[in-house]
């Protein structure tokens, strides 16, 4: 009884299938559907490489003080940092002392309550403080930025398909709208409060172009800091916000699978020694 | 079970006498998984599976439990003690990590063990019970695997909880307030972030007491072999322990060597960079997607476009999708061939390699966003895939001319046909 019914059942499913198939195909075939500037014109981010890529990658720590200062010196303005705290940033080999000056004088103070009456107040970071957010929250984020909300960076390089290159590629992407997509698709001109930059999913991004001229911030330990290297920099310091243990992950891989190779390798010859005297 | 040869359990330290008289627990042991156990000699690398299979479950487990100390079930601050543990608790991070990359992992080494099941007629009487129970165990999985993706609370947990609670509102008449009570609520919030947890938390303890079953019942007839005829006599098998467990243990080493390779090289591969961004109910993602374990069956839920007879299609998708999985369990009453393994059985053969293809092309359907021509290439697929199961198989076992089955297990080994690899018989 169970194979007729099974045929009958398999035929069924397998019919329906057959004709949404065809049905797809007639209206495909009548109605292609219509090309997009999205689909056209969005680009894969850049290739680039990162001192941390790669199964022994590790931080170039001078590179991560050089894009923690660009965001702090751009980024901040508008960005929040809500997973990383000031005495992560002793990684990036800040003493304890340059952590502590770097919270308390950071440029948003954190929230609080004042001591005698209990009302909201502020005061000075201190390490033990996560990085402030600029905005007290996401009325006031959208409020100053034209109705856009500035994401959170902690993990940006994590959450976009080949994130440190799509922060780089982002960042030096800024361009004016070629013209070629504006004579293909005349309804696609980039609005005024929005900027053409193909790296972004829907090629218009509310953010201006954040680092506009070289030199727009001064590094401290001599870099030049052309566009391009800001860029690059500020991504690297991204990867470390949204992996601060990369380093531990990649030196501890290595000792383990040594360690599992080694132990396979006794398991495997003592299969074959179990298994001598048995032909299989 | 056990077959007359094989070994008894004798204590013979009197510690373990006296514990054997009072509860036999070792005994029990010995028997389950020691040299009481006889297994067949030719059995290939494909047999690793099933313990790989437990060995993942353990891992889950284990690191499940860490994970649970320091994670909070709280729409309010899910996300965040989620990069807690990855930031702030020792090597939280290496924790996580296991636990992400070992769902996949023991996805993987389970498909590897059904397919062995389906290649080697391993479903067949007198083993329908293992079948039924081992598709009890992979529903039981797929619960799991889904509740667990929720627990993060980034966007494609949200969304992706919201589109499978979402199938149950396909039922018609009944399907919304369904829907509304397994999330405790019109949308997943708060209240079906508990509860997954709390499921998330039960359900490996459940497939943990399906296994045992899956093993009793699998240890009535004993193991199948490559071959697929049955242990004739004493000569055909070999003790469980040291031979499989010995061979069980390689096996474990090249299964961690990959796993780790994945958790510590490239742990993020296999999830979706969407999760790093906390759930928002405001913001649709572009392309929902689910976990790769599921691709096969969402490539099905989305093949079907179009009403037919005033059924709408999404229904018509659910339905397909579950029976994709329920109809396995009449497996065993569809192929009536009298032969078990797929290396006697030519016609069979072919067709079993064009399902794996075809899994292969549903899953890679499934995983891409809802457009041409993945639509359509799915359509052609799932077509396929319920053909191969409803209308292929029983009609090829009932047409199909075996080929001629060796003698006995070690008459197969002598000759150099164990079947331990699968092209063997190819040639033969």
């Amino acid at each position: 009884m169970v194979r007729p019914i099974a045929f009958l059942v398999g035929l069924g499913f397998a019919g329906i299938l057959l004709y949404s198939l065809i049905m797809g195909a007639a209206a495909y075939i009548s109605e292609p559907p219509a090309p997009t500037a999205e689909h056209e014109f969005h680009l894969h981010p850049k290739e680039v490489h990162f001192a941390s890529d790669g199964p022994f990658g590790k931080f170039d720590r001078q590179q991560l003080q050089r894009g923690f200062q660009v965001y702090k010196e751009v980024c901040s303005a508008c960005h929040s940092l809500h997973q990383v705290a000031f005495r992560d940033l002793q990684d990036l080999g800040f003493s304890e002392a340059e952590v502590k000056a770097i919270a308390k004088g950071w440029a948003t103070e954190v929230p609080s309550i004042n001591p005698d009456t209990g009302e909201a107040a502020t005061r000075k970071g201190t390490p033990a403080d996560k990085i402030p957010a600029p905005y007290a929250n996401e009325v006031a984020a959208r409020a100053a930025n034209n109705n856009a909300l500035p994401p959170d960076l902690s993990l940006m390089t994590k959450a976009r398909h080949d994130g440190p290159a799509y922060v780089y590629s982002l960042l030096t992407g800024y361009q004016p709208q070629p013209a070629e997509l504006l004579k293909k698709f005349p309804d696609s001109k980039t609005p005024p409060s929005l900027h053409y930059n193909p790296y972004f999913a829907n090629l218009n991004i509310a953010m201006p172009p954040p680092l506009a001229a070289d030199g727009q911030v001064t590094y401290a330990d001599g870099t030049k800091s052309t566009v391009d290297q800001m860029a690059k920099d500020v991504a690297a310091f991204l990867v470390w916000t949204a992996e601060p243990k990369l380093e531990a992950r990649h030196r501890a891989g290595l000792a383990v699978i040594i360690f599992l190779l080694i132990a396979t390798t006794l398991a495997y010859l003592s299969y074959r020694n179990i298994w001598a005297g048995v032909k299989h | 079970m056990s077959f007359p040869w094989a070994n008894h359990y004798a204590p013979k330290h009197p510690v373990m006498q006296w514990i054997d008289e009072r509860l036999p627990l070792p005994r029990l042991v010995y028997n389950a998984v020691g040299a009481g156990y006889p297994v067949p000699r030719n059995l290939n690398y494909f047999w690793n599976f099933g313990v790989l299979s437990g060995a993942a479950l353990g891992i889950q487990i284990i690191t499940g439990i860490i994970l649970a100390m320091h994670y909070a079930a709280n729409g309010a601050i899910a996300f965040d003690s989620v990069e807690h543990i990855m930031r702030d608790v020792n090597s939280g991070w290496m924790i996580r990590y296991a636990h992400a990359t070992g769902a996949s992992f023991f996805f993987i080494v389970v498909y590897l063990h059904i397919f062995r099941g389906l290649f080697y007629g391993s479903y067949k009487a007198p083993r329908e019970m293992v079948w039924l129970l081992g598709l009890v165990i992979y529903l039981l999985m797929m619960a799991t695997g889904f509740m667990g993706y929720v627990l993060p609370w980034g966007q494609m947990s949200f969304w992706g909880a919201k589109v499978i609670t979402g199938l149950f509102g396909a039922i018609p008449v009944v399907g919304t307030p369904i829907q509304t009570w397994l999330l405790g609520g019109f949308a997943p919030d708060n209240a079906a972030l508990n509860r997954f947890f709390s499921l998330h938390y039960l359900l490996p303890f459940v497939i943990a007491g399906v296994i045992i079953l899956h093993i009793w019942a699998l240890h009535i007839p004993g193991s199948s072999n490559p071959t697929g005829i049955e242990v004739k006599g004493p000569q055909d098998t070999v003790p469980f322990h040291p031979y499989y467990t010995a061979k069980d243990g390689f096996g474990l080493g090249v299964f961690l060597i990959l796993y780790c390779l994945m958790l510590f090289y490239a742990p993020n591969a296999l999830g979706h960079p969407d999760n790093y961004i906390p759930a928002n109910p405001l913001s649709t993602p572009a392309h929902i997607v689910p976990e790769w374990y599921y691709w096969p069956f969402y490539a099905i839920l989305r093949a079907f476009t179009f009403d037919i007879f005033g059924i709408p299609a999404k229904l018509l998708g659910v339905v397909a999708m579950f029976s994709a999985i329920l109809m396995l369990f009449f497996l065993p009453w569809l192929d009536k061939s009298p032969v078990r393994s797929g290396n006697y059985r030519p016609a069979f053969k072919k067709f079993f390699w064009l399902l794996v293809a075809d899994v292969l092309v549903l899953g890679y359907c499934g995983g891409s966003p809802a457009a041409e021509p993945y639509v359509m290439i799915s359509q052609l697929a799932a077509a396929y895939y319920f053909a191969h199961f409803l209308i292929i198989l029983p009609i090829v076992s009932r047409m199909e001319r075996t080929l001629p089955l060796p003698n006995s297990i070690t008459e197969a080994v002598l000759e150099g046909k164990s079947g331990a690899t699968l092209s063997t018989s190819t040639q033969a």
